[in-house]
């Protein structure tokens, strides 16, 4: 091959750091986005923790109204696209591949560029702190808002080209799994045969790559307002401030689903799993997801309903939004018909998935009445709105997220997470979230808008301020169980490779998986294979007890580890951090990018081998 | 790279890198499609000259229009050369379509160059922000295609081209077409019926 891939040889082996940097074993990246995402989410939980201090008490100055602004913007920010996102593609990392019965995702080392420009874009979102230049205009960030004259410091520029960096990774990775789950499946799994996660993070990657390049064109221009002197956003010289909540939007919409989507996927896996039955309606649930995923795309201005677009258009808006409550609607009553007459097991696991389903109701029914555009002029920008979202991102996404922790932990690791920690985890975290959430549905409807960094005692708004407070404390308590639990698993016992008796085709290999997934492609007859091959072997009096039977790994062909995805991740961020600080970096970054697709197209996927 | 294509298990039988090409362009789709209705709500918003009717030039973007249609007729005719194993042919072919791309981009510049001498800047009006910003991000993707055509006549060049490796040709042309079409849907917004545009006439709302 030519010479350029000759100058540093390629890494053969996984040990030791330079292993995890230059891997493209889809488990391993798996590992990488979950460790990173947990670790922006204790930043953000940090960030989330100085909001809660300061609204404690009122006139409180603890912080000023700047630091305020750029706590909640980064908190935002942080936890929908460096921590719900990432743990997302951290199960379908991990899950996907084994779930369809392949032995990687279609392009292993696209997966790990998708993860390195994630990372060093949630770096360069995060130096922003190092140059006290913070974002501080919201996770939406209103124009005019963001304009030159009303922000003046650097902050929305490292805001906009973080987000276009990370944006590339998220498009990387969708389209990555889009063609991983359509052309990886096992032989006889067709589309009606794949598990509901598989379903929902297929929809979840369509979204992605559909909806990410509309927020990419909204940021280049917010980019070129502030630096190029154009005036996208600009009203005094004939833009439309409104042009980029449209753009934010239709891109935002999408992402409330991109956000929600995995965490309804794994909940359906863990029910049926601890239901002891299979999941009630299988293709309600799976028509339902893709419904979501269609009107997803016609609801973006159910956001926008106190702009002034019209009556028309609210009320247009407001009877598709009302409409796709009836397909999450048909999923939360399959989810209770799949519980209904199962011997229901309550692992944590199976808990974390119960208080997904509650709590998601709750932020479901607080959705629906701000989906009324009148109703909504009322809850607008007040704390309904935080309560609504937290109900759905929170008691959704992360108790979902959390589900699957519980659900795969001994699949990733091969030990067992505590259960009784795990109980402690899930009640703390529940009790925790609704003491500091359920308070602002009363907070809101009392007039308290968001975002204000303080307000006057006489409100009255102190004592629902305290009570949301302490729901902090104890949520915090809740995270420092679950690291505990983490921490003891060195010592915890080792389990068989199928401790619940579940159904997916994960389960059929050891815990850990060797890096080859499965020694033979397995055979699909149906949904939910694992369950019938057990089913199959008892009824024939040889129950499975082991898994598949590891192999000598050299006989399977395998893609090699590359430096090429990190090299190229570092050329791509040097484009972005070079618009931040000197253009000459930015050229920098473009010529080790274009070295790092030359390397790569120059590598093949596989080093030959003798056995080849 | 050969063997990397031949023993593939695909479930639908699609080459993973074939599907893979068509999801992207599916997501450049909604590039473009948010940067021209970027163009769209701002057609005549702009609040000061110069206006489309004072500088747009029809004919000349006619020609450079059918120098970028023509050189999709030759990236067609490099697959074929390709998988046809006509190892001078294809290279010839590669090397034609980058020079039409070439001559386009020169075309580009010159009318960029022009615009700005008659004082459309990015900052002047919003006609000009999403003016440049449009075509100069299409201008990028035909000057990323050019780039790729080298390359591959590079890699043709040395013989490492042929029926086998046709699909890499293949992927090229994918790209290389979508561009194209992209340019006939901005030269119809952007030239033929928004060229006429004048002054700060809000358009007649529906």
């Amino acid at each position: 091959m030519a010479s350029i891939t000759g100058v540093i040889p390629r890494p053969t082996s996984y040990a030791g750091i330079w292993g995890w940097m230059t891997t493209v074993d889809h488990k391993r990246i798996a590992v990488l986005y979950g460790v990173t995402a947990f670790i922006f989410m204790l930043i953000a939980g940090l960030e989330a923790g100085v909001i809660r201090m300061q609204l404690a008490s009122a006139d409180n100055d603890l912080v000023g109204p700047g630091r305020f602004n750029q706590m909640f913007t980064m908190h935002a920010t942080t936890m929908v696209f460096m921590v719900l996102m990432p743990l997302s593609v951290s199960f379908f990392n991990f899950v996907i591949p084994l779930a369809i019965g392949a032995r990687d995702v279609a392009f292993p080392r696209l997966n790990a560029l998708s993860f390195w420009i994630f990372l060093f874009g949630g770096i360069l979102m995060n130096v922003s702190f190092l140059v006290d230049q913070v974002p501080d205009a919201g996770w939406f960030s209103y124009a005019n808002l963001t304009e030159k004259p009303f922000s003046v410091n650097r902050g929305l520029d490292y805001w906009a080209i973080s987000l276009l960096v990370m944006g590339a990774a998220s498009v990387a990775g969708g389209l990555n799994f889009i063609v991983t789950i359509i052309n990886l499946r096992a032989p006889g799994m067709s589309m009606m045969r794949m598990p509901v996660f598989v379903w929902m993070t297929l929809i979840t990657s369509i979204l992605l790559v559909l909806a990410f390049p509309v927020i990419t064109v909204g940021l280049i221009e917010l980019t070129m307002d502030r630096n190029f002197g154009t005036h996208f956003f600009i009203p005094s010289e004939g833009g439309d401030p409104v042009l980029w909540q449209h753009l934010f939007w239709v891109f935002g919409h999408p992402e409330v689903y991109i956000l929600i989507l995995p965490a309804m996927g794994i909940v359906s896996e863990v029910l049926p799993t601890f239901s002891r039955k299979p999941l009630f309606g299988y293709p309600f649930i799976i028509f339902s997801g893709i419904v979501i995923g269609i009107m997803g795309w016609a609801v973006w201005s159910h956001h926008m309903f106190t702009v002034g677009l019209g009556p028309v258009a609210n009320s247009v808006f407001t009877i598709t939004t009302m409409l796709i409550a009836v397909p999450t609607g048909v999923k939360i009553f399959n989810w209770i018909f799949t519980l209904w007459r199962g011997s229901i097991e309550f692992t944590t696991s199976m808990m974390f998935a119960l208080g997904f389903v509650a709590l998601f109701i709750v932020g479901g029914l607080s959705g629906v009445s701000h989906a009324v555009s009148p109703s909504d002029f009322q809850q607008s920008d007040t704390y309904y709105i935080v309560a609504h979202l937290h109900y759905v991102l929170f008691g959704g996404s992360i108790f979902g997220i959390f589900a699957g922790i519980y659900y795969w932990w001994p699949k990733i690791t091969g030990k067992m997470l505590n259960e009784n920690l795990g109980r402690l985890n899930f009640w703390l975290m529940f009790i925790g979230m609704n003491l500091t959430f359920f308070p602002m549905h009363y907070l809101g409807l009392n007039g308290m808008p968001r975002r204000i960094y303080t307000y006057s005692a006489e409100f009255g708004w102190e004592h629902l301020n305290q009570l949301a407070s302490i729901g902090y404390v104890v949520l915090f308590v809740s995270f420092l169980v679950f690291i505990l639990n983490v921490l003891q698993t060195r010592n915890s016992r080792k389990v068989s490779h199928d401790p619940w008796d579940a159904p997916g085709l994960e389960w059929s290999i050891a815990s850990p998986p060797p890096p080859y997934n499965f020694a033979e492609l397995p055979q699909v007859d149906g949904l939910d294979q694992y369950w019938i091959m057990k089913e199959r072997a008892s009824a024939a009096g040889t129950p499975i007890t082991e898994p598949e039977a590891l192999v000598d790994e050299s006989t399977i062909h395998m893609p090699s580890p590359s430096y090429w995805p990190i090299f190229t991740a570092v050329g791509v961020t040097l484009i972005g951090g070079g618009l931040l600080s000197h253009y000459a970096l930015s050229f920098v970054g473009g010529a080790i990018a274009m070295m790092g697709v030359v390397g790569w197209s120059n590598e093949p996927p596989a080093a030959p081998s003798e056995h080849h | 790279m050969a063997h990397a294509v031949e023993h593939e298990y695909t479930t639908t039988g699609l080459n993973h890198r074939k599907m893979l090409m068509w999801v992207f362009l599916g997501s450049d789709c909604l590039f473009f499609g948010s940067l021209i209705a970027t163009y769209m709500v701002y057609r005549g918003q702009s609040l000061v000259g110069p206006y489309p009717i004072d500088i747009i030039d029809i004919p000349l973007t006619t020609v450079s229009t059918f120098v970028l249609l023509m050189s999709s007729f030759a990236m067609v005719q490099a697959l074929s050369a390709t998988q046809a194993d006509n190892k001078k042919g294809l290279v010839t072919w590669l090397l034609f379509t980058a020079g039409l791309g070439m001559i386009f981009i020169g075309f580009q510049i010159y009318e960029f160059n022009a615009f700005k001498n008659e004082g459309l800047t990015l900052g002047g009006n919003l006609f000009g922000a999403t003016f440049f910003t449009l075509t100069g991000f299409h201008g990028a993707h035909v000057t990323l295609g050019i780039i790729w055509l080298l390359a591959m006549a590079y890699i043709g060049g040395k013989g490492r081209l042929g029926p086998n490796t046709a699909l890499d040709v293949e992927l090229l042309g994918l790209y290389w077409h979508f561009v194209d079409i992209v340019w006939i849907v901005i030269f119809t917004l952007l030239y033929l019926i928004g060229g006429f545009d004048a002054g700060p006439v809000p358009i007649p709302s529906p």
